[in-house]
C-alpha cells in the first residue's frame, strides 16, 4: 500500500534517533552515515530538519538512471535495485533534494526503501517528527483543524 | 567480550611530549569487568597513574572513554567520561557528557583516547577516521568554547565533532570544564584544567564506521521497550521534556531544601517561581533538545531579547543546578541573569554548580566583613544580580577577584580565614538540595568518590520524587542501604554509555538487559550490578590512596538547624547514617573497603 513519511520539524529535537534506527533497519550496524535520513540543526533558529526521500511521482534519479535500476515500485516507492545498479552515481546529482546517497566504505548507492512498509525512522522517532501517512486517508493536519472547529462548535 | 560487540576495540594513546599516537587494543578483559567508559576510564587510570601526583603536572594522564552502548540506539546512550585526578578535589575525577562527541569517536573507530604528558605549545588532536595528528592550536589558544568549535568547524569540516576548552581551562581555573558540541559539558572537577595544563586546545573528530552490537535482534527488543517506557514515563517523557531539570526548583522547595544564600539563610525561597523551569517555559524557552539517541530531550534552548532585560542573550540550559546556584543561592530571583550566567559558563567552560556557590559563598564572606570591597573592587552582597553575572566574567578573563573566585569556594573561603563557610566536601560544592532537608543526599555529599555531588547516587530520586519508591526525606534509617544500591547503578548507568536520566524511569532489568545485548553476556542482574560496585569500590581505594580526606560535611549542615520550612529545626543526621552506610558496603568503622569485600570484587591484587 501506498505510504508516504511526514516531517514535522517543530516536533524534531535533534536527537538523530532516525539516522541511528535507519542505519540499524538496513544494516544491522550503527552509523549514521549509512541512515538514509539525516538531520540538519539549525542552532540559531532552534529549528531541526529531518530529511529523507520523499518517493517523487517523477522521480529525477529515476529518469537519469541509465540501467533502470530505480523506479516506481507496486506500493510507490521509489525502489533501487542494486543488481542493475552501475554505481555511476548520477542519480546522486540528479536528485534534487540529495536523498540518494553513495557509502565509501560499501562503494553502494542507497537510498530510503520506506522499510518494507514499517519505516524504522518513524518508529523509533522520540516525538512523532517524522511519522508515516497513508495517502489515501485525510492528512493529520486536516484532523486536527477538524478537532479545533468541532470544539468550537460544541462551545457555542 | 570480543571486539565488535559494542566496542571498536582500539584505543588511541597519545603522548603529547614527544608527540607520538599509537593505537593499542582495547583491554577486553578490563571492558568487561569495569563495563565501560567511567568504570573503564578509572581502571586504566589506576593502573597507569601514581594517586599521588600533581594532576596539573604533566605525569597527570587525561583519559576520555565511551561505553559499550555508545553510539548505538540504547536509550539516550550518546554519552563518554573523561577521567583523570581532579585539580579541585584531588580525588578521581570523571565528569560524563552528552551530545554527539562521544559516537563519533566510537565511528571513528576508537572506543577511548588516552592523553600523557604535556605538549610544548597549545595543540589539538585532529582525528578523522584513520588519519589522527596533532596540530598546532596556536590560533586557536585563548578563544572561548564557542569561538574555538567554529574556527575548528572552518578549518577541518561541518562534521566533525569538537570538544575543546576555554581559557578558564588554559588558566587553571579549577572548575573548567571539557566543553563538546558547544554546549555538552564534561562539567564537573575541573577536566578542563587538567587539558589546558597539557596545552591540549581541543579533540576534533569525525568517523564513518559503524559500531556493531553482539545479538542485533535481542538489543533491537530491549531497546524498544526501554524507549517505550522512557516516552511513556512521567518524569522522562514528559516533566524534563516540558520543563527540564528546572522543573525541580519548585518541587524542592516545597520540601524546604531549596539552600538561599549559601545556604546561610535556610533553604526556603519565597521567589523559587521565578527561577523555575515553568517560569523559564514560559518567558525564554525557545525549544527541548536531545543528545544523540535521546527520547528525554531535556536540554533548554533558550533566548532573552535586549528589550527584555540587560542580561539579554541566546544560549542552552540553564538546568535546575545552575538556576539555583545562580539564582535562590546568591539570593537572586532574575531568572535573565541566571541565564546569562549560565550562558558565560557554557562559552567559557566553566561548571555552574561550582562557579556559582562560589560567588554565592564570597557575597556571605562580603557581607560579614571578611572581605574587604577594595579585594573584589565592588559590593558583592546577596540579590545583587550585576554583581553577580560580573564575577562570572571576571573568572572566565581571569581578571582581578576572578583569578581567587576560580579556584573554587574552599581555597576563597580559607584564604579569608573561614573555610568552614565553604558549601563544598571534599573541596567540591555541594549541589542544589540542602541535606538538612534531605537526609539521604547528604549522606551522598558526604561519601561520593567526587566530592559534593548529586550524580553519584542521585537520593533525590526516592526522597522526593518517589522513584521507585517513595521514602521521608526527613528519616535516616534505612537511608545507607538505599544509596549504596543507588551508587552502584549509577556507576553502572555511566559506564555503560547511558544517560544516568534514563534510571527515572529504567531500573537495573533495562539497564542490564541493553548492556547484555550489546556485549553478548550472560551474567545474572546481579552480577551485572556487582561491576558497578567494583567501579565504586576502585574509585574508593585511588581516594585513599591519594590521600584525600574523609567523609565529612560542612559544619553549617551537621549543626545549624535550618531556620524555616518543612524541615524547620533539622540538620543533617550524618554520623547515623554513615555508620549504616559503611556497614552494607561492607566497609571497616573508618570508612574503608575491607579484604574480605575487596576479595569479593576481585579487587585485592590492585596495587598503586
Amino acid at each position: 500500500m501506498a505510504q508516504q513519511l511526514v516531517v514535522d520539524p517543530k516536533k524534531c529535537k535533534a536527537c538523530r534517533t532516525c539516522e541511528l534506527a535507519c542505519s540499524f533497519g538496513h544494516h544491522d550496524e550503527f552509523n549514521p552515515r549509512l541512515a538514509c535520513v539525516t538531520v540538519f540543526n539549525f542552532e540559531e533558529d532552534a529549528i531541526t530538519v529531518p530529511v529523507m526521500c520523499m518517493q517523487c511521482e517523477e522521480p529525477a534519479c529515476a529518469a537519469v538512471c541509465p540501467t533502470g535500476a530505480l523506479s516506481i515500485n507496486a506500493d510507490g516507492v521509489v525502489s533501487h535495485n542494486a543488481d542493475k545498479c552501475l554505481v555511476c552515481k548520477l542519480c546522486v546529482s540528479a536528485c534534487p533534494l540529495g536523498n540518494i546517497s553513495f557509502s565509501p566504505a560499501t562503494k553502494k548507492v542507497f537510498k530510503c526503501d520506506l522499510c518494507e512498509g514499517d519505516p524504522m525512522c518513524a518508529k523509533f522517532c522520540p516525538t512523532g517528527a517524522i511519522s508515516v501517512m497513508d495517502p489515501a486517508t485525510a492528512p493529520a493536519k486536516k484532523k486536527e483543524a477538524a478537532d479545533k472547529i468541532k470544539s468550537t462548535v460544541e462551545e457555542a | 567480550m570480543t571486539v565488535g560487540n559494542g566496542w571498536t576495540g582500539t584505543l588511541l594513546r597519545v603522548n603529547l611530549t614527544d608527540g607520538t599516537i599509537i593505537r593499542e587494543a582495547l583491554n577486553m578483559k578490563d571492558a568487561n569487568d569495569y563495563v565501560g567508559a567511567r568504570g573503564l576510564g578509572t581502571k586504566y587510570y589506576c593502573n597507569e597513574v601514581d594517586p599521588k601526583i600533581d594532576p596539573l603536572s604533566a605525569e597527570n594522564k587525561l583519559i576520555f572513554m565511551t561505553g559499550p552502548c555508545t553510539g548505538t540506539l540504547a536509550s539516550s546512550a550518546g554519552r563518554y567520561e573523561v577521567v583523570s585526578k581532579s585539580p579541585l578535589t584531588g580525588a578521581i575525577g570523571a565528569a560524563n557528557s552528552g551530545g554527539h562527541f562521544g559516537p563519533e569517536l566510537k565511528y571513528a573507530g576508537y572506543d577511548g583516547i588516552i592523553f600523557e604528558g604535556k605538549a610544548e605549545k597549545p595543540c589539538y588532536l585532529y582525528i578523522n577516521d584513520d588519519v589522527v595528528e596533532l596540530r598546532c592550536a596556536k590560533d586557536l589558544w585563548g578563544k572561548n568554547v564557542h569561538e574555538a568549535t567554529d574556527m575548528l568547524n572552518a578549518e577541518c569540516g561541518e562534521d566533525f565533532r569538537v570538544a575543546t576548552i576555554a581559557p578558564s581551562g588554559e588558566n587553571g581555573v579549577l572548575f573548567a570544564g571539557i566543553m563538546n558540541d558547544k554546549n555538552r559539558a564534561a562539567g564537573r572537577g575541573g577536566m578542563g584544567a587538567v587539558m589546558g595544563s597539557k596545552n591540549l586546545k581541543a579533540v576534533v573528530v569525525r568517523g564513518t564506521g559503524s559500531v556493531k552490537v553482539a545479538r542485533p535482534e535481542g538489543f533491537l527488543k530491549e531497546v524498544a521497550n526501554a524507549r517505550k517506557m522512557l516516552i511513556e514515563h512521567p518524569v522522562c517523557g514528559e516533566g524534563l521534556a516540558a520543563f527540564g531539570t528546572e522543573i525541580l526548583v519548585n518541587i524542592i522547595n516545597e520540601v524546604g531544601g531549596l539552600p538561599v544564600n549559601n545556604g546561610r539563610d535556610g533553604a526556603s525561597y519565597d521567589k523559587a517561581y521565578d527561577i523555575s523551569g515553568e517560569n523559564l517555559a514560559e518567558k525564554h524557552l525557545l525549544k527541548n533538545q536531545g543528545c544523540f539517541g535521546c527520547t528525554i530531550a531535556c536540554g533548554r534552548v533558550t533566548k532573552v531579547k535586549p528589550d527584555e532585560s540587560e542580561f539579554y542573550g541566546f544560549g542552552e540550559g540553564p538546568e535546575y543546578e545552575a538556576g539555583w546556584s545562580f539564582g535562590s543561592d546568591c539570593g537572586i530571583n532574575d531568572i535573565a541573569a541566571v541565564l546569562k550566567a549560565n550562558w558565560i559558563c557554557n562559552e567559557e567552560g566553566m561548571d555552574p554548580i561550582t562557579m556559582g556557590a562560589t560567588i554565592a559563598c564570597a557575597m556571605e564572606l562580603f557581607e560579614m566583613g571578611a572581605i574587604p570591597e577594595s579585594d573584589i573592587g565592588f559590593p558583592l552582597r546577596f540579590g545583587d544580580a550585576e554583581a553577580m553575572v560580573k564575577c562570572v566574567r571576571m573568572t572566565a578573563d581571569a581578571q582581578g577577584f576572578g583569578k581567587i573566585l576560580g579556584q573554587g569556594s574552599y581555597r576563597l573561603a580559607d584564604k579569608y580565614g573561614h573555610p568552614e563557610l565553604s558549601m563544598s566536601v571534599k573541596k567540591q560544592e555541594m549541589p542544589a538540595y540542602d541535606g538538612r532537608a534531605i537526609q539521604g543526599i547528604a549522606l551522598e555529599y558526604a561519601t561520593s568518590n567526587r566530592g559534593g555531588c548529586h550524580v553519584r547516587g542521585y537520593m533525590i530520586s526516592p526522597e522526593v520524587l518517589g522513584l521507585p519508591i517513595k521514602t521521608d526525606p526527613l528519616v535516616t534509617e534505612g537511608k545507607g542501604a538505599l544509596l549504596k544500591t543507588f551508587q552502584d547503578l549509577t556507576a553502572l548507568c555511566d559506564s555503560t554509555g547511558i544517560c544516568l536520566f534514563t534510571t527515572f524511569a529504567l531500573g537495573l532489568p533495562e539497564l542490564a538487559g541493553q548492556y547484555r545485548e550489546a556485549v553478548d553476556s550472560d551474567e545474572s542482574d546481579e552480577e551485572i550490578l556487582l561491576k558497578g560496585e567494583r567501579i565504586w569500590n576502585l574509585e574508593k581505594r585511588f581516594n585513599m590512596e591519594a590521600g584525600v580526606e574523609k567523609d565529612t560535611l560542612p559544619p553549617r549542615l551537621l549543626r545549624e538547624e535550618l531556620p524555616s520550612g518543612p524541615a524547620k529545626g533539622k540538620v543533617a543526621e550524618l554520623q547515623t547514617m554513615l555508620a549504616d552506610y559503611y556497614e552494607v558496603r561492607g566497609w571497616s568503622k573508618e570508612g574503608e573497603p575491607t579484604s574480605e569485600k575487596l576479595k569479593e570484587l576481585e579487587l585485592q591484587d590492585i596495587s598503586f
